[in-house]
């Protein structure tokens, strides 16, 4: 038996936030992967794929999956920000789309819980194809802690 | 005849139209954290129920749509079920229509989403596209 070094907290999180994206079906289908995580941050990555298209003639992507991505960063980064897997679900969330995402591109879905309440979780985020400076949406959602208190 | 067929996203939530309605019958790949719909697959299914409903208002109108924002308030969870939604326009202008949409399952009256989604109108006639 090889020793293995002990895990940090937060390599432990990140493997668990891997294998937990991993099983969720809807983040399969669309081909949403975990890139990056911070204290209270994280980026996920969506790849261009041809399933993912809402105009054919252009090869744009269809703005609800850059929702999807955003719905789903923002979650995520919830549950780094409290650092445990509590339930929460989402109250409200609201996406501007500044321009289309580029064909070809893979969309990265970056979003930061700024606020934590008692019951409420703030959180805001953007979407980029490439350029954190010039991104393609922006977000800001909150979240309600379904667990007991 | 052949029926309009649906592009790639719309067609991987399996949309339908029916009645005023459009429909998102239940599938797997729908699903986000255990037993629930995903939050993006209820918002997806919104946004294309309010991007129809502004494509009938044009009624053959040459214009291309472009979603500005959308806000989605998440009422109930959404379960294991079909799933279906309607648009409704509050005003259709010249330059953009703002669009109320509803979501339930199996309770016309107990929605599980609510949204507001603008959406810029390019009309290929009259007014330049900006």
């Amino acid at each position: 038996m090889t020793d293995k070094p002990a895990l940090s907290e937060d390599e432990r999180l990140r493997r668990y936030v891997d294998r937990f994206m991993s099983a969720v079906p809807h983040l399969q289908a669309l081909g949403i992967g975990f890139r990056a995580m911070g204290d209270r941050w994280v980026e996920l990555q969506m790849p261009y794929a041809p399933q993912l298209v809402a105009y054919p003639e252009t090869g744009v992507i269809a703005s609800g999956t850059i929702f999807s991505l955003m719905d789903s960063a923002a979650g995520f980064s919830v549950l780094v920000a409290r650092g445990k897997m509590e339930p929460h679900a989402t109250l409200d969330l609201r996406c501007d789309y500044l321009r289309p995402a580029e064909p070809g591109k893979t969309v990265v879905g970056r979003a930061e819980c700024y606020k934590m309440t008692r019951r409420v979780a703030f959180t805001r985020g953007i979407a980029h194809d490439g350029d954190p400076d010039h991104p393609i949406a922006h977000v800001a959602g909150t979240f309600m802690f379904t667990g007991a208190a | 005849m052949t029926a309009n067929p649906l592009p790639p996203y719309a067609a991987m939530l399996g949309l339908r139209r029916q009645g005023d309605a459009m429909v998102m019958p239940f599938q797997a790949l729908l699903i986000g954290s255990p037993g629930r719909l995903h939050g993006g697959s209820v918002a997806g299914l919104m946004e294309i129920a309010a991007n129809l409903a502004v494509r009938d208002a044009l009624a053959g109108e040459a214009a291309t749509l472009k979603p500005i924002n959308v806000t989605v308030d998440y009422l109930r969870e959404g379960a294991m079920e079909d799933t279906s939604a309607q648009a409704f326009i509050q005003r259709m202008g010249r330059r953009v229509a703002n669009v109320r949409v509803e979501a339930w399952q199996t309770d016309r009256a107990r929605l599980i989403a609510a949204a507001r989604m603008n959406i810029l109108i390019l009309r290929e006639a009259g007014e330049a596209a900006g």
